[in-house]
């Protein structure tokens, strides 16, 4: 498995708060995201940002990542990884439909005034084929 | 009418058979300390008048015909409660704390909402939080923060700002709020009030706004331990909505041992944590002895593991959860999305994004394996573990602001409990030498909520604790 992008953070972060205690924080040589790795992220997950909050995101982002790359430490190759804390698996109903269960339409649609004959109206994804 | 507030759901009761005041007044009383101060302390976005007239007057009607009875069909009758803007509620607006919903009025109400009201509490009405719950100051509401009302100057904590205020405040009996890093326990550590999360998988989550599904627990404010008992008898339990709920296994064998064992983690006492939050923990260790129960150190190896852990976990999870908001079948569009919330929807798909899966998600699902290992070999030797809610008492509005990794350090010692599923129960004791409120957490074993009840009614009742609210 190749790892991309991933730079070893030059400065270890000894115990948890040492870092909160300062109120000038200095972060050298951190992983750092790229404007590319922002931008792909941000299509990803269907938001839009500006170039100011790109660049803002950028580095409290890549102060996170950098954060969180010390699980690396952790010896896992025996663990099972955990999902939920329940243990519980395939819990099932009945297929009924309820009354109670269910919105109605009209519930349904309440949400918003974009409707159309009891549909909702979505942005076109297809446009029409110039000739 | 010249009522006092009831200290306590007992008091209530006792008010209301004696018919020393009615639910009316008491809903008159609390719409006139919330008109007093709401404007100062933002602890609520939206009042319920109609729909808490018309309980509280119900309420009366039922008291009148069954005297004591009443109480017997209805454990909440009368008890006014607040609910944090992530419950659903069907009629009226249901915000998360966020533009995106600002006009939002669901068309059903969550689980829990419709347990409560059923067993008699009246809804004042919806309060501020940080939106989605992503904080733990309040600061990110995008209706403005709320105010520590024993300080204005201080954040009352978060997400869930609002419910610890108007229980602090005493403008709620009660309010209900969420807890998926510690969003009620460290509110509650800051506002001196009492903060219950239950284990992840007791109280259903159907009808709350999700942010992190693995981890997300539905708890409440209360002034008392008893009233936070009585609360969680009626929202616990499965619904047949939500598929991750389980009744408590051992629900027929409660036998209270009355004499615990409680573990104090090393880890826990960190480096750079605020004196006067350590030894107010260590003083109440000594009253613990005093009781009889035991008091043994105990070690949580992978505690400094767990902000990682968590801030992989949880965006993973919120990017997941926030998808749904896509302004086409309800809400505006995802512009309206604040910058926190953009912060964490963004981690999330980064951790989750092909290259990165293996080594951020999966990794940090393998840790949260071990950190849960740690409390099981723990709750071996212990009943419950004893620890402070947050490394500083409640902090200035604006002091944390502008560093997010900052403020995501300071869950450290709440994030483990939800990453390992277990109940905590933040308890209120003493006050700084600056006036804020003191206190810390039980934790316990999976399904140990009456364990965690038994010692907070025994450590109040052993040090004549009284809640009291801030001149305001």
């Amino acid at each position: 498995m190749v790892i991309i992008g991933m730079l070893q953070p030059v400065v270890k972060r000894g115990d948890v708060l040492d870092s909160w205690c300062s109120t000038n924080v200095s972060y050298v040589d951190m992983a750092k995201l790229s404007d590319e790795e922002v931008r792909h992220v941000a299509q990803l997950a269907n938001l839009s940002l500006t170039d100011d909050q790109l660049s803002k995101f950028k580095d409290q982002l890549s102060n996170v990542i950098d954060y969180v790359n010390q699980l690396e430490e952790v010896d896992t190759k025996d663990s099972q990884p955990t999902s939920q804390t329940t243990g519980l698996v395939n819990v099932t109903r009945d297929d009924e439909i309820s009354p109670q269960q269910s919105l109605s339409q009209d519930q349904a649609l309440s949400g918003t005034e974009e409707t159309h004959s009891g549909y909702f109206v979505v942005p076109a994804l297809l446009d029409e084929k110039k000739e | 009418m010249n009522m006092e507030l009831p200290k306590s759901i007992k008091q209530l009761q006792k008010g209301l058979l004696n018919k020393e005041f009615s639910a009316v007044d008491l809903v008159d009383l609390s719409y006139k300390r919330i008109g007093n101060c709401n404007k100062e302390l933002n602890a609520f976005l939206t009042l319920s008048e109609d729909l808490a007239y018309q309980q509280a007057k119900r309420a009366d009607k039922i008291i009148a015909n069954e005297k004591k009875e009443a109480f017997i069909s209805n454990p909440l009758l009368g008890v006014t409660v607040a609910l944090k803007d992530l419950y659903l509620t069907k009629g009226i607006r249901t915000t998360a704390g966020s533009r995106v919903l600002q006009n939002y009025v669901p068309e059903y109400s969550s689980t829990v909402v419709n347990r409560i009201q059923d067993a008699g509490a009246v809804v004042l009405g919806k309060t501020n939080c940080d939106a989605w719950a992503h904080g733990a100051s309040g600061e990110n509401s995008d209706f403005g923060p709320s105010k520590n009302p024993w300080n204005k100057e201080f954040v009352p904590g978060g997400s869930s700002s609002g419910s610890a205020v108007a229980v602090a405040a005493g403008l709620s009996m009660s309010a209900m709020g969420t807890d998926t890093g510690g969003s009620i326990r460290q509110p509650a550590n800051f506002c001196g009030v009492v903060g219950f999360k239950p284990t992840y998988g007791i109280v259903p989550r159907y009808g709350v706004v999700a942010m992190a599904s693995s981890l997300d627990t539905m708890g409440h404010f209360t002034s008392t331990v008893e009233d936070s008992r009585k609360i969680f008898e009626i929202t616990k339990g499965t619904d047949g909505y939500d598929s991750t709920l389980k009744d408590n296994p051992k629900e027929n064998s409660k036998t209270s041992k009355g004499k615990y064992r409680i573990g104090v983690p090393k880890e826990y006492f960190i480096e750079g944590i605020d004196t006067q939050v350590e030894n107010n923990v260590r003083n109440a260790l000594k009253e613990f002895e005093k009781m009889g129960h035991d008091v043994v150190e105990i070690s949580l190896p992978h505690t400094k593991y767990a902000i990682s852990v968590y801030y992989i976990i949880q965006p993973a999870e919120v990017s997941s959860n926030l998808a749904r908001y896509d302004g086409i079948r309800y809400g505006n569009s995802r512009d309206s999305f604040g910058d926190e919330a953009k912060r964490r929807v963004m981690l999330g798909s980064y951790v989750l994004s092909a290259g990165y899966y293996d080594a951020y998600y999966l990794k940090a699902m393998k840790v949260r394996s071990k950190i849960i290992e740690d409390f099981e070999k723990v709750f071996e030797e212990v009943d419950a573990v004893i620890a402070p809610v947050s490394p500083t008492p409640a902090f200035k509005l604006g002091e944390k602001a502008n560093d997010p990794l900052q403020m995501y350090l300071a869950d450290v010692l709440t994030v483990s409990a939800n990453i390992a599923g277990i109940p905590g129960l933040a308890l209120p004791w003493g006050f700084t030498q600056q006036g804020l409120p003191l206190g810390f957490q039980l934790m316990g074993p999976r399904f140990s909520e009456d364990t965690l009840f038994d010692l907070g009614e025994q450590f109040h009742k052993h040090v004549d604790y009284e809640p009291g609210t801030p001149l305001i």
